[in-house]
């Protein structure tokens, strides 16, 4: 549990950051939060010869409204979306998730941009932003570019990044005012990664499903958008035949490891719970 | 007399004595971050060493390479069997009679075994060392399955016992095999068998887990060359039993071995035996003149050392029609894992584990436990637990809802019928015990009442046609638990370890000024002695607490004490303490006389000193006679007022409770919820209630722990897949139930002030409380045994299992 020796920087500047990420290539990591990189360092699974800790860069932090969307700073913390108004009003399903993220020392922490930027498949963010269809902004040495969460996992711990880059931000479109949404985590407790979690974004028109999305946390190597589950639901009122449909639709697409949690046949079963809770409790909240 | 004289309320509320929730004095300290561990130990020059660990479970060493290691800035040293050799210290004893290889010699023998051991001049430089030692393996088969240890082929696990046919504990029928132990009578036990109307059988298991106490194992070890002196600060419970280990292992006399346990951050058993780490480091501080600093990390503290539990027992009842038990026939196989350092008194290969008739009136039972080699981790301490308790009280409360179910009758009635009576008290159990005192109906009636058990029972029916109907996907678990413990080892005609009588002792020494320290054999580990052991002098000499200065630890200045585990501390040490008490008050008593001048017998005692019997204005004060003590005591008496008391108990004793769990559980899921637990403690005479009922809340969150998903798992490799706080369940806040306390009050017949013993008994009977209930939520749907541990994915599958989830 003693991490092997290492070089600590910590720039001032995106531009610094890069150029520090560029310069050591392969050799250094760039460090946020660190709730996930430090204990892999601790263990010696990963043995960064530099950290490059983003903590002083300026202009990382905060969320503000452009238009209709919501711009949040990747080292924003998982406390300041729980405290954010912003956030509060137009996407409580982030607040919701933030809220079963381990514990408050953690999410004073841990930020938005390390929780989706890791690759981890048990991080709760990666889905949710799938599931709102968001777009992660990455700088690097030949400037930005923008990614659509869904096409920046490729795997456990890999990524869209390119050598050199940060993820600097995310930017959210502001759901449909009077959304229904929640967040299904089942875990064994607090602190864990989700057993399997399902998020779902709805609208409701007539009683009747308008619009929808669902994502899932820890049932792949990647989050995944179930995109099959979601469609069953349209036009429904999301009756019990309905409920157990979109369960099976979803369950068809996951595949999660045997793991201290649980065999597959668990978890996939436990994902098709959250999924359909998650349907009924956003269809609840929604206007 | 004026308005100011105190009352005898006040004057003995002063005291701070018995029954008293006094504050804990320790937490003074805690609670400011001002603590004193062994981590905080720094010494100047001091080294650290680190351990390279096996990632085989089985396998041969073919070579240790430790070139590179060498070259890493700072380290000074990589120790191996081979230089431990030469000190004859390449094995050590263990507790339990067998021998332990300290570092590997030839072959490993369980994942994280200890193979090397880093010196450097500080603890980033020995890890980078230890991540340079090369080290060659030769995988050999893993045993992992305790159940095939003893196959014709299973794989020679420990090459050292070849050709060896009897070990500490008579013959081995195998290779792998290490004792068994019988105990009761086979003819009179198949007799009842024989004519029983209902009988039942089960596989009870108490799988593998850990005592995982806040703080890791870890030692200072410093050798001064010069004096030829070691001086070893360390997590142990039992001090003074390391220094005469050490002394006779290490071949230093005794007297020069300084052993000091300073503030410990819970043991919970983790911390009773001896480990590699330690001779390690005392090997690389005399063989480098410095002091060198041993700390186990998390992993290594739940993968290395000292597990708990790992007992399979297959159980029997015979039982007549009405409910009426006849005969108990338990076999245990045993899983000890690489080597037997189980934490046992030395005549008891399977501790008191003959506790197993329970709270029951057995006329007659039989148990054989065989102990068995593999793959694993050494160990099989008391984790929060007299010797194989848990196990015991696990494997006999399972059984007896069991035979409830069997019988159709209610796990309450049943044991209402078959307890003890308490005019039976002292009562001789069937396998062997003198239990000293119980009133077990009036428990058990007592938990009932206040919980209306009856009421629950009706709910529980509701819920069961409701989910019948498909109106809920909740099932509902009552978990009745009626426990024995048996504390306090122990009596020297039975308990030794390494041949020294299991007593315990006090010194108490009184200054002038009616102050006093009590120096003591135990060590708190967050049992908070310093607060309690005060109060019993408090109330035996009538000095308050607060003058008292309660020293452990260090075993220069403490009498020599077996130390704190088994819930020996209040049962033996206790007692030590009352009795040195009543030494002080005795020579109290002469000096007093003397100074009112009457006869000795004239005196009768008063709260906090003594008064002529007939003329109450005629007092002396203990505080009063502290100071005689040392200017004017009877011609032809030694000044001074201390006493040292070495007690050897004349028996066990016997705590009991009742507990009651009520659970619900999501069968989609596995998730339950704990509505209630209710926990009826009859621990005797009570010193601290506060004390006790946040003991009684620690040991049942532990129960909950162990009974709800805490193990040390192994997979077919032999790869530990618990080996940190994220898969090995430690709840924290938000997981533990809300716990409510009672008691009743049942003294200790044979115990100086009664008490019996408290700190285990939750641990005890709650975690078949757990799993009685989770069991009792399934029994509706055919279920008769449901393994522990029960967290989600386990409940779920149980469901699936009998038909209550769809495919």
């Amino acid at each position: 549990m003693i991490p092997g020796t290492f070089s600590y920087h910590r720039p001032a500047s995106v531009a610094e950051a890069i150029n520090l990420l560029s310069t050591f290539g392969e050799e250094a990591r760039p460090l946020a939060g660190g709730h996930s990189l430090i204990p892999m360092m601790k263990l010696r699974l990963a043995t960064p010869g530099h950290l490059i800790d983003l903590h002083g860069v300026a202009g990382l932090t905060g969320i503000r409204r452009d238009d209709d969307k919501i711009v949040i700073g990747a080292m924003t913390t998982q406390q300041q979306l729980l405290a954010s108004n912003e956030i509060r009003t137009a996407l409580p399903i982030l607040q919701e998730a933030a809220a079963l993220i381990a514990d408050p020392q953690v999410r004073y922490r841990g930020t938005l941009g390390g929780n989706v930027a890791n690759g981890d498949p048990g991080n709760d963010m990666p889905a949710l932003m799938l599931t709102l269809g968001a777009t992660y902004r990455l700088e690097g040495p030949n400037g930005a570019r923008n990614v659509a969460a869904g096409e920046f996992y490729q795997g456990a711990y890999f990524t869209a990044l390119e050598p050199g880059e940060i993820l600097t931000s995310i930017t959210i479109p502001a759901p449909a005012a009077g959304h229904g949404y929640a967040y299904e985590k089942l875990k064994r407790k607090v602190g864990d990664y989700a057993t399997a979690a399902a998020a779902v974004v709805l609208t409701m028109a007539d009683g009747k499903v308008a619009s929808c999305a669902i994502g899932l946390t820890n049932l792949h190597e990647t989050p995944l958008l179930a995109t099959d589950a979601a469609n069953v639901v349209i036009s429904t009122g999301l009756d019990a035949a309905t409920l157990k449909q979109a369960a099976a639709a979803a369950e068809a697409i996951m595949s999660p490891a045997a793991d201290a949690r649980g065999p597959v046949e668990y978890r996939k079963h436990v994902g098709g719970v959250m999924v359909m809770r998650a349907l009924q409790r956003a269809a609840g909240r929604a206007r | 007399m004026n308005d100011v004289t105190p009352t005898r309320e006040q004057r003995t509320a002063a005291l701070e004595g018995l029954g008293c929730k006094r504050k804990r004095v320790e937490d003074i300290r805690f609670t400011q971050g001002k603590g004193n561990y062994v981590d905080d130990v720094t010494l100047p020059g001091m080294l650290h060493g680190d351990f390279v660990r096996s990632p085989h479970a089985h396998a041969r060493v073919k070579s240790i390479n430790s070139e590179e290691a060498m070259k890493v800035p700072g380290v000074l040293a990589v120790i191996t069997a081979e230089t431990l050799k030469t000190v004859n210290l390449a094995w050590m004893p263990t507790l339990a009679g067998d021998v332990q290889m300290v570092l590997a010699d030839g072959k490993v023998l369980f994942q994280n075994q200890e193979v090397a051991f880093v010196v450097a001049t500080d603890r980033y430089a020995a890890d980078d060392g230890v991540s340079k030692v090369v080290v060659e393996y030769e995988p050999l088969p893993p045993l992992i399955d305790p159940f095939k240890s003893m196959a014709p082929d299973a794989p020679v696990l420990r090459e050292d016992l070849a050709g060896k046919t009897s070990g500490a504990h008579g013959p081995r029928k195998h290779h792998n095999h290490i004792f068994e132990w019988t105990v009761g009578d086979k003819e009179l036990t198949d007799a009842a068998f024989k004519k029983a109307d209902v009988t039942i059988k089960e596989l009870i298991s108490y799988h593998r887990t850990h005592p995982s106490p806040l703080e890791t194992c870890q030692c200072v070890c410093s050798f001064d060359k010069v004096k030829a002196e070691l001086t070893i600060w360390g997590t142990f419970q039992a001090p003074h039993v390391i220094r005469t280990v050490v002394s006779l292992i290490a071949k230093l006399p005794e007297q020069k071995i300084h052993v000091i346990s300073p503030d410990i951050g819970g043991g919970f058993g983790n911390k009773v035996g001896a480990y590699p780490g330690y001779i390690c480091a005392a090997v690389a501080s005399i063989v480098t003149g410095k002091p060198v600093k041993w700390v186990e990390d998390r992993i290594e503290n739940l993968t290395a050392t000292s597990f708990a539990r790992d007992y399979h027992m297959t159980t029997e009842i015979a039982a007549t029609k009405d409910g009426r038990v006849m005969g108990l026939r338990v076999h245990v196989l045993a899983d000890h894992g690489a080597f037997d350092a189980c934490a046992d008194p030395s005549k008891w290969p399977a501790g008191f584990f003959n506790i197993v008739t329970g709270s029951y009136d057995f006329p007659v039972a039989h148990l054989t436990v065989d102990g068995v080699y593999t793959n694993k981790a050494p160990g099989g301490v008391a984790y929060r637990c007299s010797f194989r308790v848990t196990e015991a009280a696990y494997c006999i409360e399972r059984a007896m809802d069991i035979l409830a179910q069997k019988l159709g009758m209610d796990p309450a009635e049943l044991r209402l019928k078959n307890f003890i009576r308490r005019e039976q008290f002292p009562y001789h159990s069937a396998l062997g015990w003198e239990y000293d005192s119980g009133d077990y109906h009036a428990a058990m009636r007592k938990m009932m009442e206040v919980t209306d058990y009856a009421a629950l029972r009706k709910e529980q029916a509701s819920r069961r046609a409701a989910f019948k109907r498909g109106e809920t996907r909740e099932i509902m678990g009552l978990g009745v638990s009626f426990f024995t413990e048996i504390v306090g080892a122990g009596p020297s005609k039975n308990c030794d370890i390494l041949g020294i009588a299991m007593f315990d002792s006090c010194e108490i020494r009184m200054h002038p000024t009616g102050a006093g320290i009590a120096r003591m054999g135990t060590k708190s580990q967050g049992q908070g002695h310093e607060t309690t052991w005060a109060q019993i002098i408090a109330s035996e000499i009538g000095i308050p607490a607060d003058n008292i200065m309660v020293e452990e630890g260090n075993t220069d200045t403490a009498p020599y004490g077996l130390g704190t585990y088994g819930s020996r501390s209040t049962p033996v040490a206790g007692a030590a303490i009352a009795m040195a008490a009543r030494k002080i008050k005795a020579k109290a008593q002469m000096i007093a006389a003397y100074k009112l001048e009457v006869h000795e017998d004239d005196l009768e005692w008063d709260i906090d000193g003594f008064r002529v019997k007939g003329l109450p204005e005629k007092f002396m004060s203990m505080k009063d006679i502290c100071w005689a003590a040392y200017n004017s005591v009877p011609p032809g008496m030694e000044p001074g007022l201390e006493a040292v008391s070495y007690y050897d108990p004349p028996n066990m004793t016997y705590p009991f409770g009742a507990y009651l769990c009520v659970m619900d559980i999501d069968v989609d899921t596995g998730v339950y919820k704990i509505r209630r637990f209710y926990a009826l403690d009859d621990c005797g005479t009570r010193i601290n209630p506060m004390i006790i009922e946040g003991q009684v809340h620690g040991g049942l969150t532990e129960a909950f722990a162990i009974a709800m998903g805490q193990e040390i798992r192994y997979d077919d490799g032999g790869n530990v897949v618990t080996g940190s706080f994220m898969d090995f369940f430690m709840p924290t806040a938000v997981e533990t139930p809300h716990w409510e306390t009672d008691f009743t009050v049942t003294p200790s017949p044979h115990h100086p002030i009664g008490a019996k013993g408290v700190g285990e008994s939750p641990n005890v009977g709650g975690v078949p409380a757990f799993s009685n209930a989770v069991n009792d939520a399934f029994s509706f749907l055919g279920s008769t045994h449901i393994q522990m541990p029960h967290d989600y994915w386990r409940n779920w599958q149980a469901a699936k299992n009998l038909g209550a989830v769809a495919a």
